[in-house]
């Protein structure tokens, strides 16, 4: 048996999962959203993930970033660190993609956050 | 300046956004930071903006759409402008590069959200070794300076900073030993419990505290103990954790050090102003809203609060906004507080936000006009992490409103 927490609501039921091959029975929730929730949860289950990454020629050392769609649970270390090793120059604007298919998930990580480039006086 | 805005954080932007709207020409956000976006700034995970936005962003996100639409409409800013002083009739004085400038204005919006309570307010005994942060200060310290406060933390209390900075931790390759609650529930939201804790194994410790820290030079552990039903640590249950960094996630209180200058009167309860339905504080021409006002966990709803309190401003500046008496809005049973306090009588509705002293399953929000319910409303959970908003058509001749939460 899995124990989950349905986060669909604040109620925030707490779920029995018994997985058997293919079947999935789910106990204690209160609606049916939990068992939505279950079926995804252990068939797959996604984040979205946000860190920041370095940025020179800026107004700022940190350049926020974000997954542009949640990504496997599983690839969220990976992920993290092969941004982790990008290292941004300014101008940055929102949207722009720090990492393309970070880790082979498919999935870009892009700026959060726009930043100016120095300006020499 | 017709209206001086304090703070130009999301209360701020939002304030400035709305008075240009309304037709305001000369709307001022004096800002103590470089930047614009307050708080959010450093929230870079995602969660803000699904009422607003109907999409999920992230804090800097949501704070660039606010700076590009004040931009758009002509706010006026005064960056790196810190305001220390204002007085009754609203003239403000703040340091900036120019030196120290005076200046008046017309109506003055106070948006200048809160802070974090810190160790002193705790009196955690022991060591002063380098290593105790506040969740904010480590926040800001990963997310914008990019360095670590240390390898092994552990976290005491379960508000939602300290939640979101155990999985921030975790992926830059810290280890979190523990998250340690002195009440018997979590204090944030189910979600961040899930997806910041149990997602990376790190456990949370209900009706647990720090006794002691460990360490004159750096912090070398803490001392936790279980506490019993007063929140006495049960001495017998006192164990060693071997830790370099302590992140405190134990409350925010809003920033009324100015509003307390003018004779602002404040509540007990959130720490903010008392104002009536139309955000207006016991000192006239004087508005307030976001964090300043009470603690918001969405942002979305500062939004909101900002726009309703720039609106009366304005009227308040067009002379439109006449001083009447008001009802005063009572927390009943099961409600800790209410934000407004009080209702002008020629109002026709008004959305009171309140948050519950309790966890209440299958709860009926109950409003009492003179004692009589006008309107109630079912609720699946009531919790005090969450605020919530009940709208009520307000009766023509009332005394005194009333909320309170009746569970069957
Ligand atoms: C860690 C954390 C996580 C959060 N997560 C979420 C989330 O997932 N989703 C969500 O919707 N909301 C979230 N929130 C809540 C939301 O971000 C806040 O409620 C909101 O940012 C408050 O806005 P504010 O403008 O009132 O205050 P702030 O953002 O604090 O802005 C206040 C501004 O006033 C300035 N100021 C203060 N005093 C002065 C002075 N004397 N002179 C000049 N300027 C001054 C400050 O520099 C600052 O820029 C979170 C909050 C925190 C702290
Ligand atoms: S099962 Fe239904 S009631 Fe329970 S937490 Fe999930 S959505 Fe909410």
């Amino acid at each position: 048996m899995i124990e989950l927490i349905c986060i669909s609501c604040p109620v925030g039921c707490n779920l029995a999962v018994e997985l058997n091959d293919d079947d999935i029975k789910v106990d204690g929730h209160k609606c049916m959203a939990g068992v939505k929730y279950a079926k995804e949860e252990l068939k797959n289950p996604t984040r979205n993930i946000a860190t920041s990454v370095r940025v020179v020629g800026g107004d700022m050392a940190m350049l926020s970033v974000k997954t542009s769609r949640p990504i496997p649970k599983g690839a969220i270390q990976a992920v993290v660190d092969a941004v982790h090793q990008v290292t941004m120059t300014a101008p940055v604007m929102i949207g722009d993609v720090v990492l393309a298919d970070a880790a082979g998930t498919g999935v870009d990580v892009v700026a959060t956050r726009k930043i100016r480039g120095n300006v020499f006086k | 300046m017709q209206l001086a805005i304090i703070g130009g954080g999301p209360a701020g932007l939002s304030a400035a956004i709305q008075a240009r709207e309304e037709g305001l020409t000369d709307v001022w956000i004096i800002e103590r930071g470089k930047a614009l976006g307050g708080i959010l700034n450093q929230c870079i995970h995602h969660g803000f903006g699904v009422h607003i936005f109907k999409e999920e962003l992230t804090g800097p996100e949501y704070a660039q759409r606010l700076i590009d639409k004040a931009y758009s409409l002509g706010v006026n800013f005064a960056m790196e402008s810190m305001v220390i002083d204002i007085t009754q009739d609203r003239t403000l004085t703040y340091v900036s590069e120019a030196g120290l400038v005076t200046a008046k204005a017309d109506a003055i919006i106070l948006a200048m959200g809160c802070r974090e309570r810190a160790r002193g307010a705790l009196g955690i005994p022991g060591g002063r070794g380098v290593g105790v942060y506040t969740a904010g200060v480590a926040q800001e310290m990963v997310n914008m300076k990019g360095y670590m406060p240390g390898k092994r933390a552990v976290i005491l209390g379960s508000g939602d900073i300290g939640l979101i900075m155990a999985r921030r931790l975790t992926l830059e390759g810290a280890t979190v030993e523990g998250v340690y609650e002195i009440m018997s529930h979590a204090g944030g939201l189910k979600r961040n419990i899930v997806q910041c804790l149990n997602d990376y194994d790190i456990p949370l410790h209900l009706s647990n505290t720090v006794t002691r820290t460990v360490g004159t030079k750096r912090l070398e552990g803490v001392y936790v103990a279980q506490v019993n039903e007063k929140w006495q640590p049960i001495i017998e249950t006192e164990r060693f954790v071997e830790c370099d960094t302590l992140l405190l996630s134990v409350g925010l209180i809003p920033e009324n050090e100015l509003s307390k200058k003018i004779g602002v009167a404040l509540s007990p309860i959130t720490g903010g102003a008392l104002v009536n339905n139309r955000l207006k504080t016991s000192v006239p021409g004087v508005f307030a809203c976001g964090n300043v006002l009470h603690v918001h966990d969405l942002v979305d709803y500062v939004t909101l609060e900002a726009y309703l309190a720039a609106s009366n401003a304005v009227r308040f500046i067009r002379g439109e906004n006449a001083e009447i008496a008001s009802i005063p809005i009572k927390a009943l049973e099961g409600v800790r507080y209410t934000v407004p306090m009080t209702i002008s009588p020629d109002e026709n509705s008004c959305t009171i936000s309140f948050r519950s002293d309790g966890i209440y399953e299958s709860a009926t929000i109950k409003v009492l006009a003179d004692g009589e319910v006008i309107k109630a409303e079912k609720k699946r959970i009531i919790i005090p992490s969450e605020m919530e908003q009940i709208t009520v058509e307000i009766p023509t001749v009332v005394k005194e409103i009333g909320i309170m939460l009746h569970c069957i």
